[in-house]
């Protein structure tokens, strides 16, 4: 049975983990509410512009742009979302084995893609397992701003227009609820579902100053970017939200641990004391 | 006088919501005045400010590209940063034009060459819309 001091030690160093846990969880508690705030701004732009997208694409017809078109496959770019740090649960893993097995499964050597990273997590991921990651980010804040990620965010669509890829992937947490994220995989481009709200006919025919391709080579980049930037507000929310369920998790244990420790501190004590008793008798009896 | 709802959304949020009576601005194919009842229009936006008037007001937005929609009582501009003079960083583009304008003198690859265009050009619209203001 283990000594009474090193239970009290255990206790301690327990119950000074439980108070980082549940600092952490606070601290993630905080940063969900603002990331779910930054991702409900970003609402406005996302939908003005998806409407925008689409009554061109519904009222034109005629017109074409090399981002709406598929063309033949022969590199596929994949963009990960991941978080700088760890303790975030699953976070990390499952986005992480979702994309290396889709990989695996559709390509066969490293020429047929290339991976783009946000967050340490991912790149070393990859980097670990001599993947090709053409580009990264990290270090990106909390709250992360448009123009943080504007730099890389335009190379991933340059990519796609250079015909160095000719798909582009994205992959990150959907943030659900605060205790559900869903691994998502969306196609970024080409640009071949925009989602046409067939409910609302087109409200007005534009007229296009100078003209509809005018339009397009500035709308869908910026279009491609915008999704990209939205993907990223999402995954910042779970990250929050899964690192809050993970400590809080973290402190819950901490607590049943610190249960169960107390008890068997007890009864140690009152051993002790049992046996300290039985001595004394002892020794009592013996004197007679 | 009638009057137009203008408002500015960036991915950041939205900038600013108001009626107004003209918007001037620069698009990529000229300058375009809009007065109520216009027809409705997309035009691509150059780094350039945004005029707004409005009865004893007016107001300048720093935009950086983007695009302007137009309906007969309504005007959005969707740009991926939009800045009211108030808002703008001045020692932040003052040290983005410095540092734009030592990367044009170095002359590297073309595409470094293309950003530091690009960002020059905002810094230098940022800085003016500032000063024209104050």
């Amino acid at each position: 049975m283990a000594s009474l001091r090193d239970i009290k030690g255990r206790i301690t160093s327990t119950k000074k983990t439980k108070q980082i846990t549940k600092a952490m969880e606070m601290v993630s508690a905080s940063k969900l509410n603002r990331a779910e705030q930054n991702a409900r701004q970003f609402v406005p732009y996302s939908e003005k512009i998806q409407e925008v997208v689409a009554n061109i694409a519904q009222g034109g017809g005629d017109a074409s742009h090399p981002m709406l078109e598929s063309r033949e496959v022969k590199r596929t770019g994949y963009l990960v979302i991941t978080s700088d740090r760890g303790l975030a649960g699953a976070y990390n893993s499952s986005v992480l084995r979702k994309v290396y097995q889709q990989v695996r499964q559709h390509h066969t050597s490293a020429d047929e893609y290339t991976l783009i990273t946000m967050g340490r997590i991912g790149r070393d991921f990859f980097r670990k397992r001599n993947m090709p990651v053409d580009m990264d980010i990290t270090g990106l804040s909390d709250q992360p701003d448009f123009a943080d990620i504007k730099d890389i965010a335009s190379d991933a669509v340059q990519l796609f227009s250079d015909g160095e890829i000719d798909q582009l992937y994205i992959y990150y947490n959907h943030y659900v609820s605060a205790i559900t994220q869903e691994v998502t995989e969306k196609k970024v481009l080409p640009l071949t579902d925009i989602e046409l709200d067939t409910k609302k006919a087109p409200s007005s025919s534009y007229e296009y100053e100078p003209d509809q391709e005018g339009i397009l080579e500035v709308l869908l980049p910026q279009y491609a970017e915008s999704l990209i930037y939205g993907a990223l507000l999402d995954s910042k929310a779970s990250e929050h939200a899964a690192r809050m369920t993970a400590m809080k998790s973290a402190t819950d244990n901490a607590d049943e641990l610190i249960g169960d420790l107390t008890l068997s501190y007890n009864r140690a004590r009152q051993a002790a004391i049992t046996q300290e008793i039985t001595e004394i008798v002892g020794g009592a009896a013996a004197l007679e | 006088m009638s009057t137009l709802t203008v408002s500015v959304v960036t991915p950041d949020g939205p900038v600013l919501e108001d009626a107004f009576e003209m918007v001037s601005c620069k698009a990529e194919s000229g300058e375009l005045g809009i007065l109520p009842g216009h027809i409705p229009m997309v035009a691509p936006l150059t780094i350039s400010a945004v005029r707004l008037k409005g009865e004893g007001k007016s107001d300048r937005i720093a935009v950086s590209g983007g695009f302007l929609e137009v309906r007969p009582d309504k005007v959005t501009i969707l740009a991926q940063s939009a800045e009211k003079p108030s808002d703008i960083d001045i020692s932040r583009a003052r040290k983005a034009k410095e540092r734009a304008e030592r990367r044009l003198q170095d002359k590297q690859s073309d595409i470094d060459f293309k950003r530091a265009e690009m960002a020059l050009k905002r810094a230098i619209n940022r800085l003016d819309v500032f000063e024209n203001n104050f």
